[in-house]
């Protein structure tokens, strides 16, 4: 076992870095998901978008401004889409909310091509996020071992939040019941778009965290990154916090290990993510902490 | 004494049908109003609208001197009127405690005087305290979602059907709280198919029959009454 840790530390360690930044994007999907029962396919997006912002404005200011600024616009966002693209759409089927967000998935994309020219993007460097450290027998960037720790942090902070504060207390009753809630005085629609900002807003520490392991950002950025942590949501059961983060961090951790295998098995690293998703589909398709799937009357 | 609440030639469609066909009634500050009526008379459909939920097509609701017609529920709450709704809808995930807390969401000053009020009334629910609600009998429960009603400190209740699905033994006790509260000064508008209950507890009575008012005296006349007996107090001819 420690021999197969000792081999393997680099990559486990990545593992759980990518796990981490996985799951800030998977909270934004599971909690969206909780209370509009909608999968938010531009929430991928988003995350790519707080990526150019990130690059657009290290140009023009300095960092201590810059990230600051990638988080509101970011927040700003995804507040926006759901006010915009998806609040119209309240009564109507689910289906239609979906289609739509499909629909702005495509317009962020499109507007990213658009204003990038289609050339990839250089991320800034993150001055000490990007400096090196030596763990045992693993050299890595101070990112990977930052990610784990904040992504627990915020987590928590999360949890305590929802289960303590009035206002996480009212995003539980919506979750559940928006009639009854409104009946309570609760404004559904603040509540849904606190949802939209907390996500984005972790979405968007998120892309901080991914992109400074990573090059460039181009449009198409936000898609893998988003589709795996909808595979994490999935599998922990969607809906579910906790379970967002613990399948986040099983497949940030299972996808390296992979890699770590050798040169023939690194190619079927995103495969891992898709054979999981179809696997808890046809097994568990509540994923590990998921709601059984009863529609009450 | 003075109406606190006024509908006047009320209209509400409701699923593509037109459920309430132009009622007009009066619910006088410290009373027990009921309607009574078989299902889909337009009985839920009226507190949904008086609640701000469903939006009328015409007509008005005052409360308290005020035109509150069309406002959204937030609002109405603000008003003080609040509902125990049908199906009791407790929140399942949520303590006893935390159902409670959800029924004073708009207030900002000290509960306690009021979970003490709520846990007096129904000491059940003090003893169940850090349950989940989805874990209560259907008696519980009911007694929460009225508990959960009073947390906003209304001037008018409302009840859809809270006898549904009780034991008699139960739907009993829930009447004799139902008195209690009114006797604490709670205007209560009440809606039941279980007419004979209803009509006992009740100073005023409205009978509505497809979207339209069809009857209305005092608790004691209606159940005098043959028609009614006939109709919704199970006499046989």
């Amino acid at each position: 076992m420690s021999n197969f840790v000792q081999a393997n530390l680099p990559y486990l360690l990545a593992g759980i870095s990518v796990g981490g930044q996985y799951a800030l994007i998977a909270i934004g999907y599971t909690m969206v998901y909780g209370i509009l029962r909608l999968i938010n396919f531009a929430h991928g997006d988003v995350f790519m978008v707080a990526g150019l912002v990130m690059v657009y404005t290290t140009t023009a200011m300095p960092m201590y401004l810059s990230i600051p600024l990638v988080i509101v616009a970011t927040v700003v966002l995804g507040f926006l889409i759901e006010r915009v693209a998806y609040k119209p759409l309240r009564s109507a089927p689910r289906m239609s909310v979906m289609i739509s967000a499909i629909g702005v998935s495509y317009l962020l994309q499109n507007c990213a091509l658009y204003f990038t020219g289609g050339l990839a993007q250089v991320y800034p460097t993150i001055p000490w996020l990007s400096n090196s450290v030596t763990i045992g027998s693993a050299t890595t960037k101070v990112v990977t071992i930052v990610t784990p720790i904040l992504t627990v942090v915020l987590v928590f902070a999360l949890v305590l939040f929802i289960q303590k504060t009035k206002i996480g207390m009212a995003m539980r009753a919506v979750s559940k019941d928006f009639e009854t809630s409104q009946l309570m005085g609760i404004k559904i629609n603040s509540v849904i778009s606190m949802t939209f900002v907390i996500g984005c807003f972790l979405a968007a520490i998120g892309s901080l965290l991914y992109f400074t392991n990573y090059p460039s950002v181009i449009p198409t950025s936000g898609s893998m990154p988003g589709l795996k942590a909808f595979v994490a949501a999935v599998f922990g059961g969607i809906g579910s916090i906790p379970g967002a983060v613990i399948g986040a961090f099983v497949i940030g951790i299972c996808e390296n290990i992979i890699k770590g295998l050798g040169s023939s098995w690194t190619i079927f690293s995103d495969a891992f993510t898709f054979v999981l998703l179809i696997v808890v589909l046809l097994v568990k398709p509540t994923g590990i902490f998921g709601e059984k799937a009863t529609d009450k009357v | 004494m003075s109406d606190l609440l006024k509908i006047e030639d009320l209209k509400v469609n409701y699923g593509g049908i037109e459920a309430v066909k132009g009622i007009s009634l009066s619910v006088e500050e410290g009373q027990i109003v009921t309607l009574i009526g078989a299902n889909g008379a337009g009985k839920s459909t009226t507190l949904r609208t008086i609640s701000g939920l469903v939006k009328p097509r015409s007509g008005t609701i005052t409360f308290a001197g005020e035109d509150i017609t069309g406002l959204d529920p937030t609002s109405i709450v603000k008003k003080g009127i609040t509902m125990a709704p049908e199906g009791r809808r407790i929140f399942p995930d949520m303590t006893v405690k935390e159902n409670l807390r959800m029924g004073a969401y708009l207030r900002k000053d000290d509960l306690s005087a009021d979970y003490a009020l709520v846990y007096d009334l129904f000491p059940r629910l003090k003893e169940r305290e850090w349950q989940l609600g989805g874990t209560l009998s259907g008696g519980e429960q009911q007694m929460l979602a009225v508990g959960r009603a009073l947390m906003a400190k209304p001037r008018l209740m409302m009840m859809d059907e809270p006898s549904l699905g009780l034991a008699p033994l139960v739907v009993k006790g829930i009447f004799d709280i139902i008195r209690e509260i009114n006797r604490q000064g709670v205007t209560i508008l009440l809606i039941e198919q279980n007419a004979n209950m209803a009509l006992q507890a009740a100073h005023t009575a409205y009978v509505l029959e497809t979207g339209r008012i069809t009857m209305t005296g005092t608790g004691a006349e209606l159940l005098a009454d043959e028609k009614i007996k006939e109709a919704y107090l199970g006499k046989t001819k």
